[in-house]
């Protein structure tokens, strides 16, 4: 038996599964004269929740409302690293005009291929770094946690809230401290107790850690990870909680009380309009992590699921919280603010500007413990 | 409270339980099979798809262990058939069972399943503490049988011993007339069919939907248990729960506000798995009581 054959055959075998895998699957919706071709980068598989999801739900909001002017496509499961490097130029030699690469992690790879081709734009989401063709694109997802903050204020009868997050960055704690804005604003006793799960996805450890906070008390949970479990096991253990990113009530139809959607269909139309009239710039938007393009519940960018699984006083509290944020007559970090060691954030009037919501390195009242260095 | 959290790290463990006593007869038998990943992927989309479409969970814990059977048969075929390299085989087979569960369950996602129910055991469940063991679910109850009986037939049955014969020495077993690859062919069977249930776990009870590559790296850590457990089915199950009450009270730790630093602990099992993976992959002079022949090829020479 010719051993070397046997490894070819191997490899063959092995890379056959790195294609099924990785390397992504090309779909495209066609149509004609000459349209604009937009091209899309995703994490993952977009499925029907989460993340990569989201971003779907926009890219066919941007093929339907452009019609046959423009063709998308996109490449899943692209893994934030040197591949992707690969997977942009790909579609650059497609003849996209303009590349949506749709995870913090392909930040400098998309750097990279900008440079490379100066004629192609380029759009981020979420990063901080920018060229003459290169923007960047994010939502104020921290606007839908102080809703959810509101809403498990008046839910929860233990006063304990079980917050699940993935890794200690800015846009996570970010949440954290909104949600507990949020908590603090509607009950003074309630507090968060928060778990790092250091994952974005592992279902089984964000399963056991919703698991973990019910068994120490916490009766309403909230999540900063990607899958479905936490919600499920509550919905098993009678405890309430809420959706990324999508939509999930499906999977907790007892347990969800609302999810906040990721809308990302505004901005991509948005975007694709200004390199059809020949107007697209980077913009003048804050010069910060954030990136150019930041807005958040006013614009529609994030939207906060039908209230479910509440009684109407507790969704009236929400749906003005929501309006609130919305019409910007209810400011998040707004003073007085304290961090939960007792030492003052901000004076009685002073608001927190957008470079200090990414320069948060402590928790405000109502959370517990550190965060870990 | 904490009866609650022994619930939780009894549940956690009982993947890495099933996977890592299947990878056990395998090695003994002498055959290092390093695709549990896959296997586990294979029989949590298998376990979920069943279930889904029949709504039968326990039509999905034969799912499961059949897609993972199914799958290390490719395994069984190359190796041993072929006499292909044990490791590039089997790193092999984790990447195309990663592939094929996630091309396989691309329309599963976003489905929800009934889960497998507990059975609580009157009487006894209501013990403090203990009461615990008692309010698993049928797969878990199952897994614990399955230990038993591998523990048994390793080694006090005679195919025990001429198992355990096949993987200390080939070359001995083969003279004395045993049928070596029949016997790792088995073996490996026996491996593919108990991943395919821990995979399995996963969805029908744990997380009760599908989700690529929801394995997150456990069929690693029931490769680890194996040679942590020095190859015994008992220390394997010991060493799984305690692997599982590691991962729960780094969570409680945190939870309660312990000053530990919770990114160490969770890197804690993967650091000890990555390190006992070098050591089987060095060979040689570290040995754990390991099968002499761990890993090596038997070819039929006379």
């Amino acid at each position: 038996m010719n051993r070397s054959m046997l490894l070819l055959l191997i490899a063959v075998i092995a890379l056959g599964g790195i294609y099924f895998y990785n390397s992504s699957t090309t779909k495209e919706e066609v149509s004609a004269d000459e349209p604009l071709k937009v091209g899309f980068v995703y994490l993952t598989n977009p499925g029907d929740h989460g993340w990569t999801y989201a971003h779907e739900v926009g890219r066919q909001q941007l093929q339907d409302h452009f019609g046959d002017q423009i063709v998308t496509s996109y490449v899943e499961n692209v893994p934030e690293g040197p591949d992707a490097t690969r997977v942009i130029r790909e579609l650059v030699a497609d003849g996209n005009q303009i590349i949506f690469t749709t995870s913090f992690g392909y930040m400098e790879q998309t750097l990279k291929v900008a440079g490379e081709n100066p004629d192609v734009i380029f759009d981020h989401i979420t990063g901080y770094k920018r060229a003459e063709n290169m923007a960047t694109g994010n939502i104020r997802f921290y606007e839908g946690r102080y809703v959810q903050g509101v809403v498990a204020g008046m839910t929860t009868k233990s006063n304990q809230i079980g917050y699940l997050a993935a890794f200690p960055i800015p846009e996570v704690i970010q949440g954290i401290n909104s949600f507990a804005r949020g908590l603090r604003s509607v009950n003074k006793d309630a507090t968060i107790k928060v778990v790092w799960v250091n994952s974005w996805y592992d279902p089984v450890k964000e399963a056991d850690a919703a698991k973990v906070l019910i068994a120490e008390g916490a009766d309403v949970l909230a999540q900063h990870t990607d899958s479905p479990a936490m919600l499920q096991t509550a919905e098993k253990a009678g405890a309430k909680g809420f959706g990324q990113s999508s939509d999930m009530h499906e999977f907790a139809p007892n347990a969800q009380l609302f999810a906040s959607v990721n809308n990302w269909g505004p901005y991509y139309i948005d975007q694709v309009q200004k390199v059809i009239d020949g107007t697209w710039s980077t913009g003048d938007g804050p010069d910060h992590w954030a990136g150019n393009t930041w807005k958040g519940i006013g614009d529609d960018f994030l939207v906060l699921s039908e209230f479910k699984n509440m009684t109407d006083d507790v969704a009236a509290a929400a749906a003005a919280a929501r309006d609130g944020i919305a019409e910007s007559s209810l400011n998040i970090f707004e003073g007085p603010m304290m961090d939960n060691k007792g030492n003052i954030i901000l004076n009685a009037g002073e608001v927190l500007d957008d470079g200090g919501l990414w320069a948060m390195n402590y928790y405000v009242e109502g959370v517990e413990g550190n965060i870990p260095n | 409270m904490a009866e609650e959290l022994l619930l939780a790290i009894l549940l956690t463990s009982v993947p890495l339980i099933l996977a890592a006593t299947g990878e056990l007869v395998a090695e003994k038998s002498g055959v290092l099979n390093l695709g549990v990943e896959g296997m586990m992927l294979m029989g949590a989309v298998a376990a979920f798809g069943v279930a889904s479409l029949t709504g039968s969970p326990y039509l999905g814990i034969l799912g499961g262990g059949l897609a993972g059977l199914l799958i290390s048969l490719i395994f069984a075929v190359f190796v041993l058939g072929l006499a292909t390299n044990q490791v590039a085989t089997g790193l092999a087979l984790t990447i195309f069972g990663t592939g094929l569960s996630g091309l396989i369950g691309a329309p599963l996602v976003g489905q929800s399943i009934d889960g497998l129910p507990s059975l609580i055991i009157p009487w006894i469940s209501d013990i403090p503490m203990i009461g615990a063991f008692f309010r698993l679910d049928f797969l878990a109850y199952l897994s614990v049988i399955l230990v038993g009986l591998t523990a048994y037939v390793l080694n006090y049955t005679q195919f025990g011993l001429v198992l355990r014969a096949v993987g200390i020495n080939h070359d001995s077993a083969h003279a004395l007339g045993y049928p070596v690859l029949r016997v790792r062919f088995m073996a490996v069977l026996f491996g593919g069919f108990m991943a395919g249930l821990g995979g399995g776990y996963l969805p029908l009870v744990l997380t009760p939907h599908w989700a690529e590559g929801m394995t997150s790296g456990r069929g690693w850590i029931a490769l680890a248990l194996v040679v942590f457990a020095s190859w015994q089915p008992w220390r394997v199950t010991a060493g799984a729960i305690l692997f599982g009450g590691i991962t729960i009270m780094q969570l409680v730790g945190q939870a309660r506000g312990w000053a530990v630093p919770s990114q160490f602990l969770s890197m804690l099992p993967y650091f000890a798995t990555i390190t006992v993976l070098v050591l089987i992959s060095r060979g040689g002079r570290i040995q754990f009581g390991a099968p002499a022949h761990l890993g090596k090829n038997f070819l039929i020479t006379r």
